[in-house]
């Protein structure tokens, strides 16, 4: 009788712990959201400055940017994702990573190759020029912008929708069609209102990432949310202040409509039964041009600028501008920084998630639990270039720490923890409920006290997951590019600030060997993301 | 096929002459399977397949898993595409040098696991596929079928507030709302609870009698094929072994894969005399074997005995015949496997109160009161 009460003691007693941990936790990323609301508070005459022309008219442009993203993204990922699931498409397998990889390649380095190819004296229009053509179309604005958007966002679609596809009864197609639909008519009535909640939630992430990022508006010279940002916050302070919180208010509405979206889509109770594949038969070698094509757009184009500019970068050098690996360096310990505070900071997370359910010994702590969830993944709703901000004015409050430049560093990682913590939480998460309570239990009555059984039967089990998390915000925190260029100390150099400068001067030869680097770490984080995540290729 | 051999002993009284039927049939013929084959990859599935179904009549697909027969009716329905042969419906080729897609045959099919819209109700779900009709009209019919299989409360139900009785029931009601000219039934009652599944035979039997459909159902359950099915295609191995009635598929089987199949299956060895047949649990007289014509004279037959055919009783030791090397008890009953002196092994059920131990020497006897079937030596196992 008296173990079972100690035990229930030490058991909530820990539980209580670890929640007061998870709450630090998102009493901390919460940081940049508390500071942004109260400088809003002090901003000055906000009614007006809310409905002036620049405000209204940036709003209208990202309202634009968002809907021509997410428009072109279903348009793209839609079919794509049922040609290599549903299809007897050549090399399904191949085009299935493929088509998936431009999801994790920054979109700043597709707009910067662009935009070379593109521009007015750019080698296009050299090529055409014999032929003719006077000018190009303008890759600058919203057509451009909403170009490489698309081509880097809609995997968000098509991951989404492949996975509808394949957890789909195709039996039901099957009876649809002896019910007299044609294959169109059956895909209209059965498969479309079943994979409609997936590609909804798909089409949401497409519209909050085209909404928050800050590389491609700014090189296509599109005013929307992002770019006004970045330039208001040194010349208007208030005007910055308020765009932030108009463009967080948005993003939070996006996600909360994914969220409802994600759990809504009715689940068939017998999952993916092979059916034979509907054949392409004449349309096979278009499906596949097709399929190649986008891949070839997102991938080799800008892999073959940068080849071109590495070959270049031989002949014009600007010694002040030439690549020191040291910048590599840089970026790599800040990342790891960033990834084993992001793990650390996980855990406690984690665990209140996964066993929320099971230890609701009291109300309170049960909402406490949910609260403490919600706000640790705000980090999802928060753009880049907002984080970066909002800590550009805490340290501003810091005095002579921030006149002495000390602060950033810490800033920086703690800007990448917030941005980040919800992949590493995301991961750890799975894994936890992955291990069964009764592991521990069983840990329990083999004599192992709480804190022992924890080390030697749940920590082992979870350190996969911790691990593919922490490796996942690596590679992602050496691709970030607003907050680092909002909180970098000054000369302080990594391979996306070096890649940042280069462009922006005109030098794109010292551009080619920082972006190739990047282009690496995107392969290996597709990697990591099969791996923790899970994406299915078959 | 060998099968004819046997057929020494099929007298015309008791066999229709297939071409009379033919003649008779000829303008209600629904389906004609015409050397139908289906490979998928190196494997032959379906292997020169032949089948002729009437109208009204409910026939029942019976084999094994793998044997073929969820393929044929996914050819049938017009799922998969044969590779050989031709599918005739109501004389009109459907497949083979043709192929019509499955929306434009009149075929219905009942799916192994319903395949319920989840996302539409049960009175959408059975209107599904009568979209010519007006509003109006396609709610009476809807509603008509619900009544027919027993459902006229649940219209605005969805799938998974049905248990699956009722699921199957919604399920039937869709496949028939059309008017299929045929209906396919594709293991109906395989996700039913053991209890559920009697009375849904019974119920579903009930239904497409009233409806007076044609129907095709698959099984591998030999009870279920008999108890709903005015005729049974055993099929093995991509092929059809034989087609007949429930009774005559099971008492007089055309092989040693239809005898097996239906329930268990003993082969007693026996050389045939002028009037008898030596056997090792004796000489039986010549008139308990069904049909041994003259010409079978001085050769070896195999004899089938049901477990329900011969019984093991204790006996004195000089009038043994063999040894029990099994016992399985079942309640109401006890199945006994003897090992004959002879050779051979022979199954045999008593009534739970006859009681005879395990390693007992006993005597085994055949006390059925029907001609039993038999097979010439040496005809390979079908198996």
């Amino acid at each position: 009788m008296a173990t079972t009460t100690e035990t229930g003691q030490t058991g909530s007693g820990r539980g209580v712990g670890v929640l007061l941990l998870a709450a630090a936790v998102a009493a901390a990323v919460s940081l940049p959201l508390v500071a942004l609301v109260l400088g809003a508070a002090d901003a000055r005459s906000s009614l007006d400055l809310l409905l002036a022309d620049t405000t209204l008219r940036i709003a209208l442009n990202s309202a634009l940017l968002g809907v021509g993203v997410t428009g072109f993204s279903i348009l793209l990922g839609v079919p794509l994702a049922f040609l290599t699931v549903r299809t007897d498409l050549p090399g399904k397998r191949l085009f299935s990573v493929a088509l998936a990889v431009p999801l994790v390649v920054p979109s700043y380095i597709g707009a910067f190759a662009f935009v070379y190819v593109f521009r007015p004296t750019g080698p296009l229009q050299e090529l055409l020029a014999p032929l003719g053509v006077a000018s190009l179309p303008s890759i600058y604005g919203l057509g451009g912008t909403v170009f490489v958007l698309t081509l880097y966002t809609y995997p968000y679609v098509f991951i989404t929708t492949r996975a509808a596809l394949k957890t789909l009864d195709t039996t039901l197609v099957d009876a649809a069609r002896t019910l007299q639909h044609t294959r169109w008519e059956a895909f209209r009535r059965i498969t479309l209102p079943q994979i409609r909640p997936a590609i909804g939630a798909g089409a949401l992430l497409v519209a909050l990432y085209a909404l928050s990022d800050f590389g491609t508006p700014q090189i296509m010279r599109f005013d929307a949310y992002t770019r006004v940002i970045y330039s208001a916050q040194q010349y208007d302070f208030d005007l910055a202040v308020l765009l932030s919180v108009q463009l967080v208010v948005v993003a939070f509405v996006i996600l909360a409509i994914e969220s409802r979206v994600r759990g809504s889509g009715v689940q068939s109770e017998h999952p993916g039964r092979a059916s034979s594949p509907l054949r392409l038969g004449r349309l096979t070698w278009p499906a596949v041009a097709a399929c190649l094509l986008v891949p070839l757009l997102a991938l080799a184009v800008p892999l073959g600028v940068l080849t071109l500019w590495l070959l270049e970068s031989q002949a014009r050098v600007a010694p002040s501008l030439a690549f020191q690996p040291v910048y590599a360096f840089n970026s790599a310990w800040l990342a790891f920084a960033a990834a084993a505070f992001a793990a650390l900071a996980a855990l406690p997370v984690a665990w209140v998630a996964s066993r929320r359910s099971r230890t609701s010994s009291s109300a309170l702590v049960g909402v406490l639990g949910t609260v403490v969830e919600r706000v640790s993944y705000v980090g999802y709703a928060l753009p880049g270039v907002v984080v970066g901000f909002a800590l550009v004015t805490v340290a501003a409050n810091a005095g002579d720490l921030y006149t002495s430049g000390v602060v950033y560093l810490p800033l920086l990682v703690f800007a990448y923890v917030v941005r980040f913590l919800p992949q590493a939480a995301g991961s750890t998460r799975a894994a936890f409920g992955q291990v069964s309570p009764a592991l521990e239990e069983a840990a329990r009555t083999l004599g192992d006290s709480p804190s022992r059984a924890f080390r030697r039967v749940t920590l082992p089990l979870v350190l996969p997951g911790v691990l593919g998390g922490a490796a996942l915000v690596f590679l992602t925190t050496m691709k970030e590019l607003p907050a680092t260029l909002l909180l970098r100390p000054a000369e302080f150099e990594t391979l996306v600030t070096h890649l940042w400068t280069a462009e922006k001067q005109g030098y794109y030869g010292q551009a080619a060997i920082p972006a190739l680097v990047l282009l690496l770490v995107s392969a290996l984080s597709l990697l990591v993301m099969v791996r923790v995540e899970g994406y299915d290729v078959e | 096929m060998s099968n004819d051999l046997a057929h020494g002993r099929a007298t015309p009284d008791e066999r229709d002459d297939p071409t009379v039927r033919d003649d008779r049939f000829a303008e209600r013929v629904v389906l004609e399977l015409d050397s139908v084959t289906k490979r998928f990859g190196e494997t032959t599935v379906i292997d020169d397949l032949d089948l002729t179904i009437r109208e009204g009549e409910l026939i029942t697909l019976l084999g094994p898993s793998g044997c073929g027969k969820t393929t044929t009716l996914r050819l049938i329905a017009g799922l998969d595409r044969p590779d050989e042969g031709e599918i005739r419906l109501r004389g009109t080729s459907v497949a083979g040098p043709e192929f019509s897609p499955p929306e434009a045959r009149d075929v219905g099919v009942v799916f192994q696991e319903f395949a319920l819209f989840p996302h539409l109700t049960a009175a959408e779900n059975v209107g599904f596929g009568l979209r010519d009709l007006g509003d109006e009209e396609r709610e009476r019919r809807v509603g008509r079928l619900l009544e027919l299989v027993g459902l006229p409360q649940k219209g605005d139900a969805k799938p998974d507030e049905l248990s699956g009785g009722q699921q199957q029931r919604v399920a039937l009601a869709r496949s028939l709302a059309p008017e299929p000219d045929l209906l396919l039934l594709d293991e109906p009652f395989s996700n039913l609870d053991v209890d559920l599944r009697v009375e849904m035979r019974e119920e579903v039997r009930r239904i497409l009698k009233e409806a007076g459909v044609t129907a095709i159902s698959v099984t591998h359950d030999q009870e279920e094929a008999m108890s709903i099915s005015d005729r049974v295609a055993v099929m093995n191995d991509g092929e059809l072994e034989q087609v007949d009635t429930p009774e005559r598929v099971f008492e007089h089987p055309e092989s040693r894969f239809v005898a097996s199949f239906l329930g268990h299956a003993s082969f007693l060895a026996g050389s045939v005399d002028a009037d008898s047949v030596a056997t090792g649990v004796g000489e039986l007289p010549r008139d308990l074997v069904f049909g041994l014509a003259p010409e079978y004279d001085g050769t070896d037959i195999d004899l089938l005995v049901r477990p329900d055919d011969v019984r093991a009783v204790a006996a004195p030791a000089p009038e043994c015949n063999g040894e029990v090397v099994h016992r399985r008890y079942l309640g109401p009953t006890v199945l006994y496997r003897v090992e004959l002196d002879s050779g051979d092994t022979v199954a045999c059920m008593h009534n739970h109160s006859d009681e005879v131990g395990l390693d007992e020497r006993v005597r085994v006897e055949v006390t059925a009161d029907h001609e039993l079937a038999w097979f010439p030596r040496g005809e390979p196992r079908a198996l």
